[in-house]
This record gives structure tokens, C-alpha cells and sequence, in this order.
């Protein structure tokens, strides 16, 4: 019981139920909480707060960062680098590059919400301390689970258990680091 | 106030999958064409067919790579012919699995979520497909990164004005941004995958696939933000690379080719066909793994709609393309419609005025988008349509051109044969070891569509 321990967890048989769970131990105070879900659910996300991401942000700056390169790479190629003359026309023809321009925005843009999402997910993670609780194999399949991390200010082993007992769970157990 | 955010607006939709259903149910069943099942002999029967033809394949361009584009039936003044028509249906084909993926996700159509995974799958395999094309008609394909800018000790770079060098960048983009958008799409379920496997060898294969993933919440907040983000990034996407392939022809001056309506008709016939080869693949797909109840009739009915749909917007482009040659008073298009209607391809055009134009009016009658055996080969005779639609837009307007003396009528080579064939074999070959492999539909949308899934909000104190 000493060694410390990565958290307490609950296992749930239906959204709903884990859902409720997530708001009830926001409403006790647990923060450092998280829950495992085998699809998206929206309401869990409401009630642990995490509707704000930056990833957004980053995909404008990497379609923003695409675009200008993609465009600067055609005008120094047909203007300075390797410029050809057609028929005396504007070597700056620039409707001309408003397709590679295009492309390079969407490729930089798709590049970075992929690698965006791996990095502000901490993926790939071939090890979590989760894993350990062998029921969770079913967390891709059709159980739902609720994990109190014990970094949080109010874990307490004990009365975290309590807490979770009360949620009407199917199984609380241990999370071993 | 936290309880107005917990209201869930979308529509209940009925009958996207057959009741019954559980969380379980649905992996289990999802899961066990990988894991547990024996292939059926139909697919091992399938999977050698494609195989010899991949061989054919194989055999048809190593004779490209020791003989020169000669062994096709490229002849002045037809220099693009089988090549590019074969280049354009496949990008064609893998319009649908994008579409459905990406624009069908903005649009929130839930019954989507059973077919997107292997649609998009078709996608990156006709892709391949695709991309084998120009890269062969190259003449010396081993030297295709020419077609990249890059610093080279030959002081050249490509020709940013021609719209051959931006369909590399419009294909090359598109075959990236899918395959990330099917692997992030993918992720949960080799995690369940992962899960459910009992080999070890199995267990660290989709576990190093799956990254880790352990359905988090924190991460499916993220997950769903990018799901969203490259959907619209993928929108915007598939129509730029089917007009962009129509660029190859309309900035070009053939007769025929020469116009403005050809991108947004690309793209319709880009869906159509693409929507044909989504339904020849999920109905033999569905009964040989026994998916009806997940791949169900309201797909199909939904599916053969769009292919309508797209299919009368085909129907118009080819009334335009006609008027518009006509009423432009300009002789030479007028008489490269008049050419394609009565010369020597007349026949490949009206074959496909009757795949493509009366052929679909069929699937406006119930009867027929409920049959499944109709549609199946509904879906194959719109293909063999848009084939030829592209060979006539290409091989018509080349082999009658400007000069009268130098025309000359194409004829496809055994090699042509053997190059299309064997792309078709790639293809299969790539679709069924995806469906042995992987997860050939997305298990965690699916789960999203059932009763369950909805949440019950109780009355707390």
C-alpha cells in the first residue's frame, strides 16, 4: 500500500453512467481526472471541460506557413531562378500559382493537424500506467472508465475509493504505475 | 447552465443499422473478420484472380521499361490514350471515398460512418492506381523525380505555368492528405484491435499501429478536432484535384477539350463513378462477411441516390458539351463533337450516353436501389461509362485534331490491356489484404450510431 500508485479507477457499463460520474467528481473538486471512453462522447468532454484545444490554431499556422512557402517557391523558381520568357509575359504570373499555392496549404495544414494531434495527445505512448488494469483491454471495446489521478490535491486512497464506490460502478480498482 | 450544453441536438436518424446491436456485438463482429474468422474461399478465389493480374501487371511494365512506350498503342497524333483515360478514372474512383469521409462528416449524414473506412480505403488504393499511370507514360518513369522541384546539378526546374507539373502536386497532396486521414481515422480501432488479439505477435503489431491510443477523453477531444479539421481540409481538397486533373485538358487548345465547363463536370463524374465502385465493393462485401445488418439497404438506397444525383449532372455536362460546341460557332469544336457522335469512336459514345446517361435513370424507381444483385451491376455499368467517357474526351479529340492529315484512329495494344487489367488486379490485391488486415469498418463510428451511445441525463440533486 506504500508504493505510490498511479490512481483509482472505474469501470462503467454505459455512457451515461461515466458521464454522470465524470460531473459528480468535478463537483467534489477531483481535477486531475481523466476518463476512457471506446468512442467520442461529447457530453464527457462538457463535463470535464475540454472543449478548448490548440489545435485549430496550429493547422491555420501550418496552412498559413504551406501557402507562403508553396508560393514563394514558385515565384523564385520562375522569376529568379529559372526564369522563362513566353512571349514577352509577366515572369510574376501569378493566377498560375494559386493551384500549387492551394495544395501546399492543404498539405502543410493536413500535415500539421495529424502531427498536431499525436503531439498534443503525447502519442505515440506504447506504455501508460492504465494498461495495467487488466479489465481496460475492454475500454476499446464496450466498458467505460473513470481514472482519479493520485496527483490530485484531494487523492486520498482510502476515501477516493469511497468516492468511487458510491457511483455505482461495476469494479474500482488500482492503478499500478 | 452547464445542463443546457448537455442537450444532444442531432437527429435521430432510424435504421442506419439494423437493431439488436451492442457496443460488443459490434466490435466482435467488426473485429473478428480480422482476428478469429477463416477467410472465405471467395476472397481467397478473388485474392488469386488479382494476384494473376498484378503479375500481368507486373509483367506489362517491366516490357514498358525494356521496350519504350512503343509497346503501347501510342501513335502520333494519339499520344495520350489508355494511360491517361486509366489516369483519370482511378483518381475518379477515389473521389467517393473523400467525399463520403470528409463532406458527408461536415454534413453530419450519420449512415456514413459504416461505409467511410473502407471507402476511404478505395480512395488511396485507386490512387495507386492512378498514380501508376503518368508515371509510366513518362517514357523513362525512372526518372519521376524530375517532376519535383529540387536543387539539381542540371540547373533545371519544372514549369510551375503547365498543368501537368500541378496535378503532381494536386495528386501527390491527395494521396497524402487520405492516407493520413484513414490512418487518424483508424487509430481507435487498432487500439481495439490491439485489445483483441490474442497473439503476441498480433498484440505488438496493432499496438505499435494504435500508438498507444486508450480512449481518452482528453484525447477524444482532440481526436474530434481533427477529425473535424482534415474533413475540411479534405473538402476543399478532392474538388481542386479533379478539376485540377481537368486542367490537364481544358488549358490545353484541342478541340473538345478547350472549356470551362470541365472542372465541376469532372468532379460529378469523379463522384458518380466513384459512388459506383463504393457500391460494386460493399455488396458482394456484405454478403460474403455477412454485414447486412451494419452495411445495411438504406446505404445502398442512400449510396445509388448520390449516384443519381451525380449521374443527371453527367447527363447535363454531356447536353452542354454538345451545346456548348454548337453554339460557340466555332468550327473546330463542332466538328470534333460531330466526330466523336459519328466518326470512328461513335460507338464508345453512345455505349456511354447509354451507361451514363440513360442507364442511371433506372435508380429513381425503388425497386431497383433495393435490389441489391441491380445495383451491383448498375454499379459496373456506370463504371464501364465513365471509362469511356475519358477515353472519348481523350482518344476523340487527339486522334481528329487540327491537321487532317495526320489522323490517325487508336488502337490499344495488347500491352494497354495488360497494363489497365493488371491495375485493376492491384488494386483488389491491395483492397483484400486491407480487408483481412484491418478493420475494414470504422468500429468506434458505428458504436456512436447505437440507442445506447445517446446519453440519459438523470435527475440529479
Amino acid at each position: 500500500m506504500n508504493k505510490p500508485i498511479y490512481g483509482v479507477m472505474a469501470e462503467f457499463d454505459n455512457p451515461s453512467a461515466l458521464v454522470n460520474a465524470a460531473r459528480a467528481a468535478r463537483e467534489k473538486g477531483y481535477r486531475e481526472l481523466d476518463a476512457y471512453s471506446p468512442f467520442p462522447i461529447e457530453e464527457l468532454s462538457d463535463a470535464l471541460h475540454l472543449h478548448k484545444n490548440k489545435l485549430p490554431l496550429l493547422v491555420l499556422v501550418g496552412g498559413i506557413v504551406g501557402g507562403t512557402i508553396g508560393y514563394a517557391l514558385q515565384y523564385f523558381v520562375t522569376v529568379m531562378y529559372y526564369p522563362i520568357n513566353v512571349g514577352g509575359r509577366p515572369l510574376h504570373s501569378w493566377p498560375a500559382y494559386i493551384i500549387i499555392t492551394f495544395e501546399m496549404t492543404i498539405l502543410f495544414a493536413a500535415l500539421t493537424a495529424v502531427f498536431g494531434l499525436l503531439g498534443l495527445c503525447g502519442l505515440p505512448m506504447p506504455y501508460h500506467p492504465t494498461f495495467n488494469v487488466p479489465r481496460f483491454a475492454q475500454a476499446s471495446r464496450n466498458r467505460f472508465f473513470l481514472c482519479i489521478e493520485s496527483t490530485d490535491p484531494l487523492f486520498d486512497h482510502q476515501k477516493t475509493c469511497e468516492f468511487l464506490e458510491t457511483l455505482d460502478p461495476r469494479e474500482v480498482s488500482e492503478v499500478a504505475h | 447552465m452547464a445542463d443546457e450544453l448537455q442537450v444532444i441536438d442531432s437527429p435521430e436518424s432510424k435504421k442506419i443499422i439494423a437493431p439488436g446491436y451492442t457496443f460488443g456485438t459490434v466490435t466482435d463482429q467488426i473485429a473478428s473478420v480480422v482476428l478469429t474468422r477463416k477467410t472465405p474461399y471467395v476472397v481467397i478465389g478473388t485474392f488469386a484472380v488479382a494476384m494473376g493480374l498484378l503479375l500481368i501487371f507486373l509483367l506489362a511494365v517491366a516490357l514498358l521499361f525494356t521496350k519504350g512506350l512503343g509497346v503501347w498503342g501510342l501513335r502520333g497524333p494519339t499520344m495520350w490514350a489508355w494511360d491517361i483515360t486509366n489516369f483519370v478514372w482511378w483518381v475518379g474512383i477515389g473521389h467517393a471515398g473523400t467525399l463520403i469521409s470528409a463532406i458527408l462528416l461536415l454534413l453530419n449524414q450519420q449512415w456514413r460512418n459504416s461505409i467511410n473506412r473502407f471507402a476511404e480505403a478505395m480512395t488511396i488504393f485507386a490512387v495507386a492506381c492512378a498514380g501508376m499511370f503518368p508515371i509510366l507514360h513518362l517514357g523513362r518513369p525512372w526518372l519521376m523525380y524530375w517532376l519535383f522541384p529540387y536543387p539539381n546539378t542540371m540547373g533545371i526546374e519544372p514549369n510551375f505555368r503547365s498543368p501537368l507539373v500541378w496535378d503532381v502536386f494536386a495528386v501527390s497532396t491527395y494521396a497524402t492528405v487520405s492516407l493520413l486521414f484513414w490512418y487518424v481515422g483508424m487509430m481507435p480501432d487498432l487500439a481495439t484491435l490491439r485489445d483483441r488479439s490474442e497473439h503476441r505477435a498480433l498484440k505488438v503489431t496493432y499496438g505499435i499501429l494504435a500508438m498507444g491510443w486508450r480512449g481518452s477523453a482528453k484525447h477524444w477531444a482532440v481526436y474530434e478536432t481533427a477529425s473535424l479539421l482534415l474533413a475540411g481540409l479534405a473538402t476543399p481538397l478532392v474538388l481542386s484535384v479533379h478539376t485540377v486533373v481537368s486542367f490537364d485538358f481544358t488549358v490545353g487548345i484541342v478541340p473538345g477539350w478547350h472549356s470551362t465547363f470541365f472542372p465541376p463536370y469532372f468532379v460529378a463524374g469523379a463522384i458518380y463513378s466513384g459512388f459506383a465502385m463504393v457500391l460494386a465493393l460493399a455488396i458482394p462485401l456484405r454478403s460474403v462477411y455477412g454485414l447486412k445488418g451494419l452495411i445495411t439497404d438504406k446505404h445502398l438506397d442512400n449510396a445509388a441516390k448520390v449516384m443519381m444525383a451525380t449521374g443527371l449532372i453527367v447527363g447535363y455536362s454531356y447536353i452542354m458539351e454538345a451545346f456548348s460546341a454548337w453554339y460557340s460557332g466555332n468550327v473546330y469544336e463542332q466538328a470534333a463533337m460531330w466526330n466523336r457522335m459519328t466518326g470512328p469512336y461513335k460507338y464508345h459514345y453512345w455505349v456511354l450516353i447509354a451507361c451514363n446517361v440513360i442507364a442511371p435513370n433506372a435508380l429513381w424507381f425503388k425497386k431497383v436501389r433495393s435490389n441489391s444483385v441491380v445495383l451491383f451491376i448498375w454499379s459496373l455499368i456506370v463504371l464501364v461509362g465513365m471509362w469511356l467517357e475519358r477515353f472519348v474526351i481523350i482518344v476523340a479529340s487527339l486522334a481528329q485534331d487540327n491537321l487532317p492529315s495526320s489522323w490517325r484512329v487508336f488502337e490499344a495494344t495488347r500491352w494497354d490491356w495488360a497494363t489497365y487489367l493488371g491495375t485493376i488486379g492491384l488494386f483488389l490485391f491491395l483492397f483484400l489484404l486491407f480487408i483481412r488486415l484491418l478493420p475494414m469498418i470504422s468500429i468506434f463510428e458505428v458504436r456512436t450510431l447505437l440507442p445506447q451511445a445517446k446519453i440519459k441525463e438523470d435527475s440529479r440533486g
